[in-house]
């Protein structure tokens, strides 16, 4: 059996980087869209920590963000070895513009109240976790197990979120009506997580890394047994938000990613 | 049943109680207790609970610009254990008989305080390893006896509490040596961030003097050392403010030594006849009129904590009704 990981093994004397594959920077571009999907995401959950609606759920929120900052880390560091620039994870996520950040629209959405956060979560948990499952059928070793650890962690985040959706459904008409307006807010930001272009395209005809297309089923049907069991329906279809992906951001990115990088890039040349 | 029948029955509760404080064993919450012991564990506990939650915001403003990745998490494990240490102590604190609720609400209007050491403002990175270091220093050595405080409830919560300050320290000193072997304009926020945080640490996180000889204000030490004798006598507390203010600044000058930093205050040096390291006393009134409520960061820090409460009621007041529906009785509900 042939996987790449035969060749990402570190050994003295190696420059960093992995031997050129076929499928190394499409890899990287799949790699680092879905790397910056969590950090960036990450990074909105951070801004929630002090100021969520109790002490428990600031616990919860900073230890799902520090999932989210774990499953990004290993994402971008492996992209950056494919990818031929043998740049760090830090690389990546501190020395990139807001055109080269490829994360779906979804993850960079302002917080705006607890129920929109909570609708941008149920939205990306849902799909991270159906994702992640199919990445953990890959061929490559590496992916594959990183694949399996991440479905389990966002599996807890999904059941965070679900609860969420629930309580607030069924809590009060105040909770309600907000809830619903979330719900609204996010829904024509889902459709990008499941677009598929020629990078997928060419990779998932190789096998390499699954598409996320086919999953849209299977994650609409969920949504909608969670949305349901909420006392509210799922948004009819509308617009669809799209170009995250080729780094075409909301206004409110610049922002983000001046903040996360703000420290770092006025100290040039700092050790950290 | 008669008043001298009671008075005697709590004479007989309270020798049991004693008893059990001399044999060095804990007080559980369903143990009889006296009315004093609980509103100091109370006070106590609460001031605590609300210094981890107040705590959070200096190092949390920073969550979003930490400098790497690495840093980033290590800085969310931590102030999400913060987190996560006001919750065991709300905890403890409502085994005696008072609501988390009403806590917070004492935290949110003035009634009860959070440590004044975060009424200073993180201004920096370098501030978040600083108070790392110092802070949570200071910390670990204030709270190390508590592990084995009279109270069952509270020790536990304490020994948990330990083990995470004492990792937290060790990132915040990983994070100033990291400062210091960068840039020179790295290290100069350092030293600068050091300057900023070491007087609050040895004055603040310790409390004023409580032995007569630690004082610059004979009146106010010897308040506090009656304080804490009857703490002491009652095993909440087991080392008086300035011995544990002394065990902090020795801990922190060889430390600081290896990082190559400064500590500010030019009296510290070694002194063979004590076998400590002597420091200025700390100026308590300068110290209480720079640190009212009346100040700008007080005031910030509880707007902040209130703006988070009020935002979130009604998220609260869902999960309060949600609650209540699902634990409806199947019939009720009908």
């Amino acid at each position: 059996m042939s996987t790449t990981s035969d060749v990402t093994a570190v050994r003295p004397g190696r420059p960093p980087g992995e031997t050129p594959t076929a499928a190394g920077p499409d890899l990287a571009r799949y790699l680092t869209r879905l790397g910056d999907d969590a950090l960036v995401l990450g990074q909105r959950l951070c801004q929630w920590i002090t100021r969520a609606p109790t002490v428990d759920e600031d616990l919860a929120l900073s230890n799902i963000a520090l999932d989210l900052i774990g499953h990004a880390r290993v994402l971008l560091t492996r992209a950056g070895r494919l990818d031929g620039t043998g740049r760090t994870e830090d690389d990546l996520a501190y020395a990139r513009s807001e055109r080269e950040f490829t994360n779906a629209l979804l993850t960079e959405l302002p917080n705006g109240d607890f129920a929109v956060t909570v609708a941008r979560q149920l939205a990306y948990t849902h799909y991270a976790v159906l994702h992640y499952e199919a990445l953990a059928h890959c061929p490559d070793r590496e992916l594959a197990a990183f694949g399996a650890r991440a479905a389990k962690e966002v599996a807890f985040h999904r059941l965070h979120a679900d609860r969420w959706t629930v309580t607030l459904g069924r809590g009060t008409a105040e909770s309600a009506r907000r809830m619903r307006h979330a719900l609204e807010r996010v829904w024509p930001y889902t459709g990008e997580l499941f677009e598929e272009d020629d990078v997928v395209r060419r990779l998932a005809a190789s096998g390499t890394v699954p598409s996320p297309a086919p999953l849209r089923e299977t994650w609409l049907g969920r949504i909608t047994e969670v949305v349901t069991g909420a006392g509210l329906a799922v948004p009819a279809p509308t617009w669809s938000a799209t170009g995250g992906r080729t780094g075409l951001h909301t206004e409110e990115f610049g922002p983000l990613l001046a903040e996360l990088q703000s420290v770092r890039r006025q100290f040039p040349g700092g050790t950290w | 049943m008669t008043a001298s029948a009671t008075r005697a029955d709590e004479d007989e509760l309270l020798a049991h109680f004693d008893a059990l404080i001399a044999d060095g064993r804990t007080i559980e919450p369903r143990d009889w207790m006296p009315d004093g012991y609980r509103r100091m564990l109370v006070r106590q506990i609460a001031q605590h609970a609300h210094s981890e939650i107040i705590g959070m915001q200096p190092e949390g403003g920073w969550l979003t610009r930490a400098p790497s990745l690495h840093r980033k998490s290590v800085l969310l494990a931590k102030v999400g254990d913060e987190a996560g240490h006001g919750l065991y102590l709300y905890s403890a604190a409502e085994t005696l008989g008072v609501d988390r609720a009403d806590l917070l609400d004492a935290l949110h209007h003035g009634r009860q305080r959070a440590s004044a050491t975060f009424n200073h403002p993180a201004l920096t990175w370098a501030d978040t390893g600083a108070i790392a270091w110092l802070t949570d220093g200071a910390a670990v050595i204030n709270q190390a006896p508590l592990c084995r405080t009279s109270y069952g409830p509270y020790a536990r919560a304490m020994r948990r509490v330990c083990q995470e300050e004492a990792f937290h320290v060790r990132q915040g000193y990983d994070l100033m040596r990291a400062l210091c072997e960068g840039t020179p304009e790295q290290k100069e926020m350092a030293q600068d961030a050091v300057n900023r945080w070491w007087l609050p640490a040895v004055a603040l996180m310790f409390g004023p003097p409580d032995t007569e000889a630690g004082g610059a204000d004979a009146r106010t030490a010897a308040l506090g050392a009656a304080v804490s004798r009857r703490a002491m006598a009652w095993g909440i507390k087991r080392h008086t403010n300035d011995e544990l203010r002394q065990r902090f600044v020795d801990t922190c000058v060889p430390q600081a030594e290896r990082l190559g930093l400064t500590l500010p205050d030019p009296v510290i040096r070694w002194n063979e006849e004590r076998g400590h390291y002597d420091f200025t006393p700390v100026d308590w009134d300068t110290y209480r009129k720079a640190l009212g409520d009346d100040t700008h960061w007080a005031r910030q820090r509880i707007a902040h904590r209130l703006a988070a409460h009020e935002d979130g009621a009604w998220v609260r007041e869902a999960a309060v009704a949600h609650a209540a529906r699902t634990d409806e009785p199947r019939g009720a509900a009908a």
